[in-house]
């Protein structure tokens, strides 16, 4: 008989998973009419869940025979998952309610995709990186098709069923190619197998594993699916979508290339410097012509992952940190913005045309102004958060001498000015023609006004954030 | 007493004041202008204190404060020398006259309007006396916000397309000035402005890639040609005191910027390329006139002549000696006053008549007599009449390009001509001939806030024509030792080749 590993460094993971459980017994016995209180003891979950993620010990801790690790790295990237778990489950509330889609399940959904997300990030094998993906996704398909009698929105689910299972499947490839060539499935005995050296069936194995991650972040070529998925489904589920799983696929990423093959760069390093280099001007040029808000946000995303991949391009600790930085600043000003599409509202009717928001300056003066921050920032402006995120990637490619990469990066950036600035000037320079409905409810309210605050504030006191991500950031380069 | 960051942030405090505003709109709209107004004012008497107290005779950084901010060498910076001081005190002096032309030309959100310039005084000062890059950036890149505001939500009929064109040259230029300065902080491990002007930090071919990454910035906020066209446009669009500030503020941030950083920084490359720096100065001096002179926009033509005096501005910068780089200084805060009044004067007949068309005006001298002498006294310092303002920069600016490059010079000295030509020629359309249409005979002469607001711009071309003493003793000393910094530099360089054969 063997004895049971060590749980405590997985306390969060299990308290998240025995949560999730009790709340669907909950919500079984008590029907639909629960489905506040069980959001809010789901967003009270989350919040136990990070202090759970806080008060773990500091330095690296592997249990379960090395398939799983609680690190730095793995804490920070878990309390942006959790934080932005709770928040997506706070911003659905009113909009549940109002669509009618109110069922206890989709707190419950939100909790299991957020336990997937956590493993996916303390995976350190081949193996649990698999499980928690799939925790994750089958969670994900779900909820993007949860506004069931809708046909945008179930096309939404397929379609991001179908893709992703390609995308698992190609993951899969990969992963059973690495273990061929390297004879493990634990990233540390991977590196310590491979020594510097990469057959060439490995690197098949890494590209096959990249591209099926850089279809989790949505990273050009593997994007296909974003702006749909993100149009089609209900917006809470899309806000969802747009910050607690990319941070996790990003973490995962940035752990899965970097600890098994950090020795051997220069094999992937090519690969995600065009992927990075493609998804910026992707994003910045796809977006000008969209007339859909959820969209534009969706091809924005794809360029704000462009920007991150640019950290892990370069490979280096500052670059994590930089990833990790820019991670923390996006999950803030995406939340910011979907809380302000889910106040477009005109005469009961959600609305999602970029025009709808025409003149909100004058009917909505406070929620156009954080809307304006969030905009100037997601265009990386200075002194906003956003600019703080593409300091430090930029910071970290010239470190690495990706000089061209970083050029790329900051002309796209320029162009993507473009389309948050339209934004801006839709709400500030034109006239309304339709207002929005009012009042702004308070939920809604709160959560723009938080992550307003931080995103324009931020500039005030950025060393915390700062340091705890550069702690994080040393704990993938012992 | 930190009195530099009390200067620069004193019009937030107004700002925060004029933003928990609450009440009927009128009544907010009335204490808004009020309040910016106070803020402004006392601001500027504050601001003369740093004057006060400013020693002529040292070229280290006075006034310094620094604290920590970002950590790892990146603090909260902050110090004038004899170059930026004057800018800082330019700029806190035009912001009253900024407040008070817009009194009543803006009659609809006061309240944001005021907000968008204090924010923007805040920042214009901030740059000037920012001593971290990143600081500097920040500063520099955030003015982008308020006034892409101020022209797209204020502006004329083209506004959106002018601050689109406005925001998006300006970002393309400055993001590879934020590559470079990343560059630095890498190589030097610090963005301290006083620890990177120390000589020898950057390899000769470093210093050629950063040098054309800040001209890229600097060249737009110039606006340099090729690169001026959104100033134009963003001039013609922009409320009065929007065009005031660019004109007056805006643009120096580019002089600004080549004297603090491109100049002391990479002294290698600023050599190397003042010959392509002085072509494209003439050509704008020559272009800009040329063009003034076929322009139906009283707005336009002054921004073209802004143009070409920004280009004696470069040509005296990269001249290289004293008399360029002092003229091209005092060049910049002389025609911040005099281009500033220059818009002031147009916003006066624009709030008038609403429309900028030289042709719709003529014979204004016959029923606005006080309006015609301030005029023709403003139009004579943009020529450079002797006595004036304009004069003495542009004078400095030729003696030292003379130096450096006598046909630099020669090609220059045709745009004063160029100069005469279309300033008295937009006069002549605008305030002589026949006093024949029926709307311009009803306009009114200059009113008493009028009178107020041009006043101490006239005395201060007078001064800056008759007396510039006090400008210079204040720049001389920073000058010469920005100048032995370069020849040290220069000689460093020298011997080094040498020893290197």
């Amino acid at each position: 008989m063997t004895a049971l590993p060590a749980l405590a460094p997985a306390y969060p993971e299990l308290w998240l998973a025995l949560s999730a459980m009790a709340l669907l017994m909950f919500g079984v016995f008590r029907g639909d009419g629960s489905t506040r209180t069980v959001s809010w003891l789901a967003v009270l979950a989350l919040l136990i869940a990070v202090a759970l993620v806080a008060m773990q010990p500091a330095g690296s801790v592997l249990t379960f025979g090395g398939l799983f690790v609680s690190d730095g790295f793995g804490r920070f990237a878990k309390v942006l998952i959790l934080l932005g778990s709770a928040f997506s489950i706070i911003l659905s509330l009113g909009y549940n309610r109002y669509e009618r889609m109110e069922r206890f399940e989709y707190p419950v959904l939100i909790l299991l995709a957020s336990t997937g997300m956590l493993m996916m990030v303390s995976a350190n094998d081949l193996i649990a990186l698999y499980l928690g993906l799939e925790l994750q996704s089958l969670s994900l398909y779900v909820l993007a098709a949860f506004k069931r009698d809708s046909g945008r929105a179930t096309e939404a689910g397929l379609k991001y069923f179908v893709l992703g299972a390609l995308s698992s499947g190609m993951l899969l490839y990969g992963a059973s190619m690495i273990y061929g060539f390297a004879g493990s499935t634990n990233f540390a005995q991977i590196a310590t197998a491979l020594n510097g050296q990469a057959s060439i069936g490995l690197v098949v194995g890494i590209v096959f594993l990249s591209a099926g991650l850089a279809f989790k972040v949505s990273a050009v070529p593997f994007h296909m699916w974003t702006p749909d998925v993100y149009e089609g489904a209900p917006t809470p589920v899309t806000a969802f979508f747009a910050v607690a799983p990319k941070v996790a696929a990003m973490a995962l990423f940035v752990r899965a290339i970097l600890t098994p093959f950090g020795d051997i760069a220069h094999e992937w390093q090519q690969i995600i410097i065009v992927v990075s280099a493609l998804s910026m001007l992707l994003g910045a040029f796809a977006a000008i012509a969209q007339t859909n808000i959820k969209r534009l946000m969706a091809y924005s995303s794809i360029g704000h992952v462009g920007y991150a991949l640019i950290g892990l391009a370069a490979g280096t600790e500052e670059g994590v940190r930089g990833i990790l930085i820019y991670l923390a600043i996006y999950l803030a000003m995406n939340v910011g913005t979907f809380a302000c599409i889910l106040c477009m509202r005109q005469k009961d009717q959600m609305v999602e045309g970029v025009s709808d928001l025409a003149g909100l300056a004058k009917t909505h003066p406070g929620m156009a102004l954080l809307l304006a921050g969030f905009m100037f920032s997601l265009a990386g402006v200075p002194p906003l958060a956003g600019f703080f995120g593409k300091f430090y990637i930029f910071m970290s490619a010239i470190n690495a001498g990706l000089y061209v990469l970083a050029v790329i990066g900051v002309l796209s950036s320029v162009v993507g000015a473009y389309y948050y600035l339209r934004i801006v000037k839709i709400m500030y320079f034109d006239e309304a023609s339709e207002p929005l409905a009012k009042p702004v409810r308070g939920e809604l309210g709160a959560v723009m006004t938080v992550t307003g605050l931080f995103t324009m504030l931020f500039f005030l006191w950025p060393a915390p954030l700062l340091n705890m991500a550069g702690a994080a950031a040393k704990a993938l380069f012992p | 007493m930190p009195l530099l960051s009390i200067v620069t942030f004193l019009p937030l405090v107004g700002a925060a004041f004029i933003f928990l505003a609450r009440g009927p709109e009128e009544i907010v709209a009335r204490n808004a202008r009020s309040v910016a107004l106070w803020t402004t004012t006392i601001t500027f008497l504050v601001s003369l204190l740093i004057w006060l107290n400013f020693d002529n005779t040292t070229a280290t950084f006075q006034f310094v404060e620094k604290s920590e901010w970002i950590g790892a060498g990146i603090n909260y910076h902050m110090g004038v020398d004899g170059i930026s001081m004057l800018f800082v005190i330019l700029t806190t002096f035009l912001m009253p006259f900024c407040i008070l032309a817009s009194w009543e030309a803006i009659e609809h959100r006061v309240k944001e309007y005021m907000i968008a310039f204090l924010v923007m005084e805040t920042l214009m000062v901030g740059v000037f006396c920012a001593l971290d890059l990143v600081l500097f950036y920040l500063l520099f890149e955030a003015g982008l916000i308020p006034m892409f505001l101020i022209i797209g939500i204020w502006g004329g009929k083209r506004r959106i397309y002018a601050s689109f064109k406005f925001f998006l040259y300006t970002l393309l230029g400055s993001v590879l000035l934020l590559l470079a300065l990343l560059y630095m902080y890498f190589t030097a491990g610090t963005t301290d402005i006083p620890s990177l002007m120390k000589t020898g930090l950057f390899s000769p071919q470093a210093q050629t890639w950063l040098w054309l990454a800040f001209f890229a910035s600097f060249a737009v906020k110039m606006p340099m040609w090729p690169v001026h066209t959104w100033l134009p446009d963003a001039h013609v669009e922009a409320p009065t005191a929007g065009s005031v500030i660019l004109a007056a503020v805006l643009l120096k941030m580019g002089g600004y910027g080549f004297l603090r950083f491109s100049l002391p920084m990479f002294p290698l490359a600023s050599e190397y390329f003042a010959p392509f720096v002085f072509a494209l100065s003439v050509i704008a001096i020559v272009y800009a006139s040329i063009v003034a002179l076929v322009q139906e926009d009283m707005k336009k033509l002054i921004a073209y002549s802004s143009v070409a005096h920004m280009g004696f501005v470069t040509m005296g910068i990269f001249a290289l000696n004293t008399q360029g780089i002092e003229g091209a200084i005092f060049q910049m805060l002389s025609h911040g006053i005099i281009s500033g009044a220059l818009f002031l004067c147009v916003g006066v007949v624009y709030d008038r008549l609403h429309t900028r068309e030289i042709a719709r005006y003529g014979g204004l001298a016959n029923n606005m007599p006080k309006y015609a002498v301030i005029f023709m006294l403003f139009t004579m310092a943009n020529v450079g009449l002797p006595g004036t303002g304009g004069f003495v920069g542009e004078l400095l600016t030729l003696v030292g390009a003379f130096q450096a490059n006598t046909w630099v010079a020669l090609i220059a000295t045709t745009g004063v001509i160029f100069a005469a030509a279309y300033a008295l020629y937009l006069y002549r359309r605008v305030v002589f001939g026949e006093l024949t249409k029926a709307d311009l005979k009803a306009m009114t002469d200059l009113s008493p806030r009028e009178i107020a607001i041009f006043a101490p711009l006239v005395i201060m071309t007078l001064w800056m024509g008759i007396y510039p003493a006090p400008f210079f003793d204040v720049m001389a000393v920073s000058v010469k030792h920005l100048l032995d910094q370069h020849q040290t530099a220069m000689a460093a360089a020298k011997a080094l080749a040498t020893a290197a054969r």
